[in-house]
């Protein structure tokens, strides 16, 4: 007996295939198939429905993380289109985008070194903004004109952007406590 | 909500039957127990009518062992044999107790968790709040008027991996069936929501005896989403009675105090702090066993002086709370309050001025969580109830493990709605290595010392390839309890080096069954009856479950399979002829085998059909 655990993200939780997403309809979503599947519904039933609930249910929440964030979506989109990002082998980036990071680098320990929460939130902000621009380049390369090169570089560079914030976020934190 | 599918008739030999479960809140304080009767949580009282119960133990020199008000009472005459706070040594080593030597206990710095010697000999912080779990065990067993069927445990949600094993393991030991482990904000919004009706961003702010949690829920038509989680597992009201109790030596002069004489003190800073709330003075009286007497008066401002610190602290917690969740203070359309120490009112005012609104404190802080964790544990039982409502909790502190150069590299962050899993792959470093080191930590820290170790396992059994060849894949399983398990695969050859991960701390599962069956040595001769009892039971709930579920999804099955499911239910039956407790084990173990898949794929229709339902509700 096999079960089939090919079948994709959109799939399990009844979406169609593409970058665009209702992010509200994702929500509904996951919540009426957590509702189904969590351990929570199966704890009084027998062993191997347990185990089953178990497996359904990390899968259904790995669904619904892999499909919010646009970055993971966008890399799932091309994996399932036999494209790797290769984000840990693959570190070529156009020299301009090189630039900007090293300035994003510089800027984010100015403001930690010199105690600026506020700075550091601007920073985020700026970051945000930036990142919106690349997802909706990436919505392009992967919906409306298709270009599946272009679309794995924007997800390497979205990467960049998102272990930038991450950075911002541990500076906050530290000055934080 | 959409309608449950899988729950059918005949879910069990009775099917109306009324299970009895109960929610525990096993706090660093007092603890209680509550049930749902008739459709209404309720904490139980013991015979005098009290429903906390101190988390005090004392062990007796003739062997007896007294729990609670009596153990209490007697702390300051029988300070190294009364434990008390025993939640914070819960999965923690004596370096871990800053206040250790203050303490006036005999501590045994044993490898993962600390223990301590008492005249009954060293006892584990697991085993003393077994002893606190079976007082309440029989309280509530003697209340219902049965056994008990299951029980939900609370927990601080800051509480990490060890500290969650280590009190599961408390748990079986008192001789419970643990159904879930519930964490303490949670089971307070649990509680509150559903008498509210709430709907939108919550937050509680859980500040218990030696603990403190702040967590922020979304609560959307019955689904209680925690979004994010924080706190501190070593800060509660005992903290408070602490800076009291060091207000009191400087005030009188003190120093170098006997065991007694600093318990006595403790006891009075306590009672101090909780006449602060009602009045704006105090008196701190106490003879000390040299013959000085104490005589002090504690304001109100002097004691929120030197509280400051500890309110201070925390805002920051409940800071990085609303950053993970990516919210704002005024977001936020209510503040909980839960645990006794949420009644001081400089701690009311602090969390009110930063949201900028009055806390909801229309629950009694003491009572919220075990109410909320017995209305879970009395659906998690089976029980039919009139609310459909889901629980997506999170996981409050990163995993990871360690990597070159003794750095922590993030394996599930923080926040991640539970259950989760995640896979990496490893290979190795060296030509022909077989076997492969891994060591499990949690938390946020880069260095690999700063996080708090769970596990250290090898991997042995690699087939020897060239360095990088090997292709090893570990699973990192978090179960809807927040307790982690780790598997492991080597890849290229396919085989499953299937590792358990017995962790250094806590006990393992022939320690437990070990102390179980000492605990029950009087009971022995029922053991074996009861055993066939339990596996027969065990055997028809299934039989009963496969037999409905065949009914209703019985055309997911091809022809052979369905011929594998029927045999497996004749051994079934064949086994409970045979009154044979390991036959009917088996055959419980097979017919749950080859129903898995039967599962998964009825799953996978219900999952389907409510999405289903969802989209025709929104045309």
């Amino acid at each position: 007996m096999t079960t089939d655990f090919t079948q994709d993200f959109f799939s399990l939780l009844g979406l169609p295939r593409a970058f665009a997403l209702d992010t509200e309809r994702l929500d509904h979503a996951w919540r009426t198939a957590a509702a189904e599947v969590h351990p929570d519904r199966h704890a009084s039933r027998p062993e191997a429905e347990k185990r089953v609930a178990l497996m359904m249910a990390t899968r259904v929440n790995e669904a619904y993380q892999t499909l919010k964030n646009p970055v993971n979506r966008g890399r799932y989109l091309l994996s399932l289109q036999g494209v790797d990002t290769g984000e840990e082998t693959n570190t070529s980036m156009p020299a301009d985008f090189l630039m900007a990071q090293m300035e994003w680098r510089e800027s984010i320990e100015d403001a930690r070194d010199s105690g600026e929460v506020e700075a550091l939130d601007a920073l985020s902000a700026r970051l945000r903004d930036e990142m919106r621009e690349r997802v909706a380049e990436l919505a392009v390369a992967l919906d409306t004109a298709p270009d599946l090169d272009a679309a794995a570089l924007l997800v390497r560079k979205l990467r960049f952007l998102e272990k930038l914030e991450q950075e911002i976020g541990d500076a906050i934190e530290s000055l934080l406590g | 909500m959409a309608l449950l599918q899988i729950a059918e008739p005949g879910l069990s030999a009775a099917p109306h039957e009324h299970r009895l479960a109960v929610g525990i809140d096993l706090g660093t304080t007092n603890s209680l127990v509550a049930t749902v009767r008739s459709g209404s949580a309720a904490v139980l009282a013991d015979e005098f009518g009290r429903s906390l119960l101190p988390s005090v133990v004392r062990y007796l020199q003739n062997g007896e062992t007294v729990v609670g008000h009596e153990a209490q009472s007697e702390q300051t005459r029988d300070a190294q044999n009364t434990i008390s706070s025993v939640k914070r040594f819960m999965g923690r080593s004596v370096k871990d107790i800053k206040d250790a030597p203050a303490l006036p206990y005999r501590f045994v710095d044993a490898p993962g968790m600390l223990q301590l010697q008492t005249r009954a000999g060293v006892k584990s912080p697991v085993e003393v709040s077994a002893d606190i779990l079976r007082a309440l065990k029989t309280r509530a067993e003697s209340a219902l008027g049965g056994e008990l069927t299951g029980a939900v445990i609370t927990v601080p949600a800051y509480f990490d991996d060890a500290q969650r094993q280590a009190t599961k393991d408390a748990a079986r030991l008192a001789g419970l069936n643990v159904l879930r482990l519930l964490n303490e904000p949670t089971a307070a919004a649990i509680a509150y929501g559903l008498d509210n009706g709430a709907e939108g961003t919550y937050v509680v702010y859980d500040l218990g005896g030696g603990t403190f949690d702040i967590s922020i829920l979304k609560l959307t038509r019955g689904v209680f989403e925690v979004m994010a989680t924080s706190g501190d597992s070593a800060l509660g009201g005992d903290d408070f009675d602490h800076r009291v109790y060091c207000w009191i030596l400087e005030q009188a002069g003190l120093h170098g105090l006997s065991a007694q004489d600093g318990r006595l003190l403790l006891t009075r800073a306590r009672e101090a702090k909780e006449a602060l709330t009602e009045h704006l003075d105090t008196r701190v009286t106490a003879l000390l066993s040299d013959g000085q007497a104490i005589d002090l008066t504690l304001d109100q401002a002097t004691f929120r002086q030197i509280t400051k610190t500890l309110v201070d602290k925390t805002l920051l917690p409940v800071r990085k709370a609303l950053r993970d969740a990516g919210i704002q203070a005024e977001d936020v359309k209510g503040v909980v309050m839960v645990g006794g120490a949420t009644r001081m009112p400089h701690v009311q005012k602090a969390v009110g001025d930063f949201f900028g609104q009055p806390p909801l404190t229309n629950l009694d802080p003491d009572k919220v969580v075990a109410l909320g964790a017995a209305i879970q544990a009395n659906v998690l039982v089976g029980n039919k109830t009139d609310d459909e409502w889901l629980l997506l909790d999170v996981i409050p502190l990163s995993l990871g493990i360690e990597t070159m150069g003794g750095l922590a590299e993030k394996i599930i962050p923080r926040n991640s709605t539970i259950p989760v899993a995640r896979a990496q792959e490893f290979t190795t470093f060296k030509d022909g290595q077989t076997a492969m080191s891994i060591h499990v930590v949690q938390g946020e820290r880069e260095l690999i010392s700063d996080c708090r170790s769970l596990a250290h396992f090898v991997l042995r059994g690699i087939p020897p390839m060239v360095a990088g060849a090997a292709r090893i894949r570990i699973t990192f399983q978090v179960d809807a309890d927040g307790l982690l398990a780790v598997s492991a695969r080597e890849m290229t050859s396919g085989v499953e080096a299937s590792i358990e991960v017995k962790p250094s701390y806590g006990l393992g599962d022939e320690d437990i069954s070990r102390m179980l069956t000492e605990s029950l040595s009087h009971v022995q001769d029922d053991i074996e009856a009861r055993k066939l009892r339990e596996a027969v039971v065990d055997a028809e709930s299934l039989r009963d479950a496969t037999v409905s579920a065949l009914a209703s999804d019985g055309d997911l099955l091809a022809e052979d399979e369905r011929q594998l499911v029927d045999t497996a239910l004749a051994a079934i039956a064949e086994a409970i002829a045979a009154d044979d407790t390991r036959q009917v084990n088996q055959a419980t173990h097979h017919l749950n085998k080859v129903t898995e898949d039967f599962a998964a794929r009825r799953m996978d229709r219900n999952i389907q059909r409510a999405l289903k339902g969802q989209n025709i509700a929104e045309l």
